[in-house]
């Protein structure tokens, strides 16, 4: 399998997804996962072999941008690097096609375009079926434009050259076919979905007092963590929770992450006179992460497209906390008890967020539920999907 | 006394005023809770136009038919006075087709509350308002004076039984379930526990069912259903007096649909099960005079009609549900203190238990949300809608003066 990150050293949901999957993956008998990253770092799995396809020793990676071209490298002493994404794969396909010679295997699975270089040259060398796992395309990234011509380029070779691919939900699956005109019976729907038993119990102290002091005060909270990219949608938050501040003064917006929007977010939100009643965090990790998810009354996910969007089940996991989620994300396929919004409706927006506020029979009712479903999700029914495709590939039976 | 066997069919007639997409912009600006555009799935004209036509209007002309071609045909209805407006105001055609069947003389009307509301479970004085109000307009509309009782989905219990003998109603009816009635047949008539003259008919449930159900199932054991097979059942039962066929009048043509051949099996039910002289048809309130109780029934619990449980947890199942009602009823004293008909009428219109039906989880929980019968997307629209609509209750009453 040839992934770009796995946590702790993930930049978003891509690392976690992916350690997830593999973790249910291989339980199933005759399964047997190499997971091929482009850095060397200590991940403690031992459910799968972790290689350095390179020697490089990095401790975090934090990207930035739509198409996240760049990436910040922190490395083990501290020091940043940005480094150009291209460099980066190409290092990583060559180092990769080296080490097909004295390895056997009978499936490549290549998440996303960052590996596809690196899984065609492989395919090329080995002549082992594709799998190639979308978690989110150029097109798509673009808001529907051609997006960057050079990750088109490698996007469109890939999804030809795959023998199954693989999206992380319906809308992603329809990107595929509109945009790159990939035949609809190529391309299986696999939802992402969460481990339970993965969530870190709370201490009960959260890192957020000021949040926490308020709440006993009678005001509510209201949460987004995500990068602050135009993919996200948050202009449209700030503006509906203006007309929330207008009716329910007694509401707080905790907005997590960082991004490109960062200070135009700021702006925004003192030009629409809620400057006191939006809190900007930065990027947090951890226990700041995992109490921010938690400190709210509700999770809002506004994104104007997001290929699943994975936080909305993290806030009912960690936070017992609902979710209100645009219904242009791939979650909203499969969670029934959540409210949905189009990303553009600003007046729903303000108006769902509302009533959560001042109505805490919603807001509970809506826990209850989320959390029952929730734990019913889980990565068996994806793992099903998975090990069967695998079956019919291995076995040189196409389609 | 006789010693025919009667069929009791009993149909049960009702439309809520779904409350449209209804905002928190909304609330405070535009009191208008129950006018949906016209496309939209919660506009009230357009869903009675086409119950109308698929339903009402069909369904009444072959009852008619069958009263004219069959002297010893009877059946008794209920019908709300919120149906009752919305017909009045849409489909007056239906409403007088409604008449035609009353004026044979032989199509009883039952009582109920006129908002199809919950109200006997939280407000014994609005309870009795809406009965009242439901009484008025019968006699209006149809000049009938109802006789027996039936509460909004057939809820029950000991102390209804005693309100509805208390107030002169000859009969009440409920569901004929199982861990009420033990070894007992439904197909009699018997008397609630606490109360001296009130005779109670239950619900006939798997009958019922086989109609209303399982009409159109072709994967059910009974289908095909014809009235001849289904009377022959009727009449190989030996000593039982009455069959409660009980059921919502949108069985004949909406839930089951014209093509299932539910309209035939309707016209043939009487010819069947008449060819034979034992038997006849009765109305409730006549079952109810002809039949003696052979036993008391004690419900100390309520019960309805609904679901696999037979209970209310369809409408007060989750926080959402008795959150909302138990706000709109503590609004009660305040709204009918002020004087506004407008506002009282509002308020009335949201006791309607459809409101708190569409804010059920149960099934959508499962994921099953086929299941889901309701103009919403999700029961959190539902209550939010509702929720805002109260909001306005509140200031419309706050411009009074009037902090609640």
């Amino acid at each position: 399998m040839l992934g770009w990150e796995l946590p702790p050293h993930n930049s978003g949901g891509l690392g976690t997804v992916c350690l997830q999957l593999c973790r249910s993956l291989s339980k199933r008998d005759g399964i047997d996962i190499e997971f091929i990253l482009p850095y060397d770092a200590d991940h403690g799995i031992d459910f799968m072999k972790v290689t350095a396809a390179t020697p490089q020793n990095v401790v975090s990676v934090i990207r930035s941008g739509i198409a996240y071209d760049s990436y910040k490298y922190i490395r083990d002493d501290g020091t940043e690097e940005w480094l150009n994404i291209y460099d980066q794969q190409e290092l990583f396909e060559h180092a990769v096609a080296s080490m097909v010679d004295g390895r056997e295997f009978d499936i490549i699975h290549a998440h996303d375009w960052l590996t596809a270089r690196a899984a065609m040259r492989v395919k090329e060398k080995s002549g082992c079926p594709l799998i190639l796992h979308i978690h989110t395309v150029e097109s798509d990234r673009a808001g529907g434009q051609r997006g960057n011509p050079l990750v088109r380029e490698i996007e469109e070779a890939a999804l030809y050259m795959a023998d199954r691919i693989i999206a992380v939900s319906q809308h992603t699956k329809n990107c595929i076919i509109r945009d790159y005109g990939i035949p609809a019976d190529k391309v299986e729907v696999v939802h992402n979905s969460i481990e339970p038993s993965d969530i870190v119990p709370s201490d009960g102290e959260n890192e957020y007092r000021y949040l926490q002091e308020m709440r006993r005060h009678g005001y509510h909270v209201v949460v987004n963590v995500g990068r602050l990219t135009i993919q996200k949608g948050l202009p449209n938050l700030l503006r509906a929770a203006k007309e929330v501040v207008y009716r329910a003064p007694k509401t707080l917006f905790l907005i997590v992450g960082s991004g490109e929007q960062y200070y135009e977010l700021i702006d925004l939100a003192a030009e629409l006179g809620i400057g006191a009643n939006v809190l900007f965090t930065d990027f947090q990790r951890g226990k700041r992460l995992r109490d921010a998810f938690a400190i709210g009354d509700l999770f809002v996910m506004p994104s104007v497209s997001e290929p699943f969007g994975l936080t909305p089940l993290e806030a009912i996991g960690y936070g017992h906390t609902p979710a209100l989620v645009s219904k242009q994300s791939g979650v909203s396929e499969v969670l029934n008890n959540c409210l949905k919004v189009d990303f553009w409706d600003i007046k729903e927006m303000a108006n769902q967020i509302t009533a959560v506020v001042q109505n805490d029979p919603l807001r509970d009712t809506l826990v209850d539920n989320a959390r029952k479903e929730y734990i019913r999700l889980s990565w068996d029914g994806a793992s099903d999907k998975i090990v069967d495709m695998y079956n019919r590939h291995a076995a040189g039976v196409s389609a | 006394m006789t010693n025919k066997k009667a069929i009791v069919l009993y149909l049960h007639v009702h439309q809520p005023f779904r409350i449209r997409h209804y905002t928190v912009f909304d609330a405070g600006v535009d009191h208008r809770y129950f006018d949906s555009e016209y496309n939209s799935d919660a506009n009230n004209e357009r869903i009675l136009h086409k119950v109308a036509e698929k339903s009402y209007i069909p369904t009444n002309n072959k009852l008619l038919q069958m009263l004219h071609e069959n002297p010893e045909f009877k059946l008794s209805l209920s019908i709300t006075g919120t149906v009752i407006e919305q017909l009045e105001r849409w489909s007056p055609e239906s409403l007088d087709s409604f008449k035609k069947l009353t004026e044979t003389g032989r199509v009883e009307i039952i009582a109920e509350t006129y908002h199809h509301s919950l109200a006997f479970f939280y407000s014994r004085s609005e309870f009795e308002a809406q009965v009242r109000m439901h009484v008025d307009k019968v006699k209006e509309v149809f000049g009938l004076t109802p006789t027996s009782f039936r509460n909004t989905e057939l809820s029950y219990n000991n102390d209804l039984a005693y309100w509805a003998d208390k107030a002169g109603y000859k009969a009440i009816i409920t569901e004929g379930w199982d861990p009420i009635l033990d070894w007992r047949s439904p197909n009699y008539v018997y008397r609630p526990a606490y109360t001296d003259k009130i005779r109670l008919l239950m619900k006939n449930y798997r009958l019922s069912d086989d109609i209303a159900f399982r009409f159109g199932d072709r994967t059910s054991s009974v289908w095909p259903l014809t009235a001849d097979k289904f009377t022959g059942w009727l009449g190989d039962e030996q000593k039982v007096t009455n069959f409660n066929l009980f059921m919502d009048y949108e069985t004949f043509g909406e839930h089951q649909w014209q093509d299932t051949g539910i309209f035939e099996f309707l016209a043939h039910l009487p010819k069947e099960w008449l060819k034979n002289q034992h038997h006849t048809f009765m109305t409730i309130s006549e079952a109810a005079d002809t039949f003696e109780p052979v036993d008391q029934i004690d419900v100390p619990n309520t019960i309805t009609w609904a679901d696999t449980e037979r209970d209310l947890t369809a409408w007060l199942g989750n926080g959402m549900q008795t959150g909302a009602i138990q706000s709109l009823y503590d609004l009660q004293d305040h709204i009918m203190g002020c004087g506004d008909l407008g506002l009282i009428d509002d308020w009335r219109k949201l006791t309607t238990s459809d409101h708190f039906y569409y804010m059920c989880t149960k099934w959508f929980s499962d994921g099953d949300v086929h299941a889901y019968f309701s103009p919403y997307n999700t029961p959190y629209e539902a209550y939010i809608n509702f929720m805002n609509a109260y909001h306005d209750l509140k200031f419309r009453l706050a411009i009074k003066g009037i902090t609640a």
